[in-house]
């Protein structure tokens, strides 16, 4: 097997007291789309900074594309990578095309070779009827593209996205998706965090579930879902107003997990529990069934708290 | 562990001069303006009631002040407005720290972009002097390399105080209690020979009063070998203060 893209071990950040990425390890093999899942604070955005040389490790060993994560190696490590942070950075004084052509030189690509290379980008990201545009005139799904088309303009070896389409309405993150999807296609090792389940359950090959610093679950997306949850879920829905301890002990009793939030009643069902045990306890009372999905492995892992 | 900077300071550079060009007109405006009304209303309008100044007529012992001044603005305007909108607003520094450019880079960088303002500011008010016939030496032409040494320096400090800046009102301070105050008792409006021994001491501590000094000696045409240690002086400011922006910016950007 190839060299792995990312090694972490034992990778610790501390601020103060606080540790906001605890003695985690992972790998990124190449041509592989990996995904860090958490709720906020989970130390995601924190770990892939450290990936990309902004945030330097308070202790663990961590090497990047071959390379020791150091300060004498953080240019060596930067020219190979490719990143697209949360926050907009894009020059708002400069157009289009000029934003590539700019970025391409702290790369030492100049003149035809940046032009021609921001111009096959700007095709890429479908910006080419707003190649002079500014930056002010344009949507938040075409930012994202020319963020996304920014970053790779060196052909990196491992493409960092922190929450790709964090903020975007649904038509331009499945555009972004697209774009990500072709990346992959050709090869491209990917790395990224997310909060949408719907993202990493389309774009990610493993993943990884961070809370608290921790890594709590690491997998496929199916390995995750029949793993953590199972099949199915049931939601009941009860009746505030209504007394149902009899519904309520009789449900939680079956064969299956199942976890009482507000006023639903969650049941994680196996294959094999689905049947007509079930459907009798279920009698009389207001619910859904659906096909367990990432998010139920998330809310069992973090807890349905409200991370502020 | 201070980086050297490289050949990506050049880059940012570049930079920076892109996303201006469009401002360029606004920009040259006020560089020609200022110094036209500077020494309209003070020169000569102050000027009228005043025989002369340090054995000068008093236009020509204020126009090497407002070279001075002009450089010492610009670069302290560009460096801390303009580096904090890029550090913070636009997360300019931010973006190209993801690519082979150092902390040290982005700061030389924004240091030499600051000081390549001072140098067209400085060459406005030299035109301006001119059309007032108040270039007389060939010396006065030393204040274009002179006016990136100002612009250096006041690049330098202005940074210092960007990498710790919370919020754009911690400006006021800045310019305020430093530019101002150095505006005002540099010798760039009076000669600071007759002031008592101990303002004489404080104002020499002022990075503005070597600069004044030396332009105003250019602009006489009488550079004697004693400039050569304010020049030497205001090299060290701008050495420790690179040194200190740096550390900080770092500080600041990469925890």
């Amino acid at each position: 097997m190839a060299a792995p893209v990312v090694e972490a071990a034992e990778l610790t950040k501390q601020y103060g007291s606080r540790l906001a990425v605890n003695g985690v390890a992972f790998t990124v093999a190449p041509g592989e789309c990996l995904g860090l899942l958490g709720p906020n604070g989970a130390g995601k955005t924190t770990t892939i900074k450290m990936v990309t040389c902004l945030v330097p490790p308070t202790s663990g060993t961590l090497r990047v594309l071959g390379m020791a994560m150091a300060p004498e190696n953080h240019r060596g490590i930067k020219a190979r990578l490719g990143v697209v942070q949360q926050e907009e950075s894009l020059d708002p004084d400069l157009t289009v095309e000029k934003n590539l052509t700019v970025y391409a030189s702290y790369f030492g690509i100049g003149g035809r070779a940046a032009a021609e290379r921001a111009a096959e980008l700007i095709r890429f990201a479908e910006l080419a009827d707003r190649r002079t545009a500014r930056i002010k005139s344009l949507s938040g799904g075409m930012k994202r593209r020319l963020m996304l088309a920014r970053a790779l303009l060196n052909t990196p070896a491992l493409l960092v996205l922190d929450e790709p389409t964090t903020g975007l309405d649904p038509q331009a993150r499945r555009l972004v998706w697209d774009r990500i999807r072709t990346l992959k296609r050709d090869g491209t090792t990917i790395l990224l965090t997310t909060h949408y389940m719907e993202e990493a359950a389309q774009l990610c090959d493993r993943l990884i579930i961070m809370d608290e610093g921790r890594i709590v679950a690491e997998g496929t997306e199916p390995d995750l879902v029949r793993r953590w949850v199972g099949a199915e879920v049931v939601e009941v829905y009860l009746d505030p107003e209504a007394s149902e301890p009899p519904a309520i002990a009789r449900l939680a009793a079956g064969p299956w997990r199942s976890e009482h939030v507000g006023n639903v009643l969650y049941l994680y069902l196996p294959e094999s529990a689905v049947g007509p045990a079930l459907f009798t306890a279920l009698e009389g009372l207001h619910f859904t069934r659906r096909h367990a999905t990432l998010e139920d492995v998330f809310l069992t892992l973090a807890g349905h708290a409200l991370r502020e | 562990m201070m980086m050297w900077p490289t050949v990506g300071a050049l880059r940012v550079w570049r930079r920076n001069l892109e996303s201006w060009k469009q401002y360029a007109p606004s920009f040259f405006v006020a560089q020609l303006g200022e110094p036209i009304f500077y020494l309209l209303a003070i020169g000569y309008g102050v000027g009228r009631y005043v025989a002369e100044m340090g054995g000068l007529p008093y236009a020509v012992f204020l126009a090497p002040g407002i070279v001075s001044t002009t450089a010492m603005n610009t670069a302290s305007f560009e460096s801390t407005f303009g580096s904090f909108t890029r550090m913070t607003q636009q997360n300019t520094y931010v973006a190209i720290l993801a690519t082979p450019c150092s902390v040290a880079d982005i700061v030389v960088g924004d240091i030499l972009w600051a000081a390549t303002k001072s140098v067209i500011g400085v060459c406005f008010v030299l035109a301006v002097m001119a059309l007032f016939g108040l270039l007389t030496s060939p010396w006065a032409l030393a204040l274009v390399p002179f006016g990136f040494l100002i612009g250096l320096m006041f690049a330098c400090l202005g940074l210092v105080a960007t990498a710790r800046a919370p919020s754009y009102d911690f400006f006021n301070y800045y310019f305020t209690l430093f530019i101002s105050v150095m505006f005002l008792f540099s010798g760039v409006f009076f000669p600071l020979a007759n002031l008592p021994a101990w303002a004489q001491t404080l104002a020499w501590f002022l990075p503005l009063t070597h600069a004044v000094q030396v332009s105003r000696a250019l602009v006489a045409g009488t550079p004697t070998p004693g400039l050569l240690l304010d020049v030497a002086w205001m090299t060290t400011i701008s050495v420790v203060a690179y040194v200190l922006a740096e550390r900080l910016v770092r500080r600041r950007l990469l925890v």
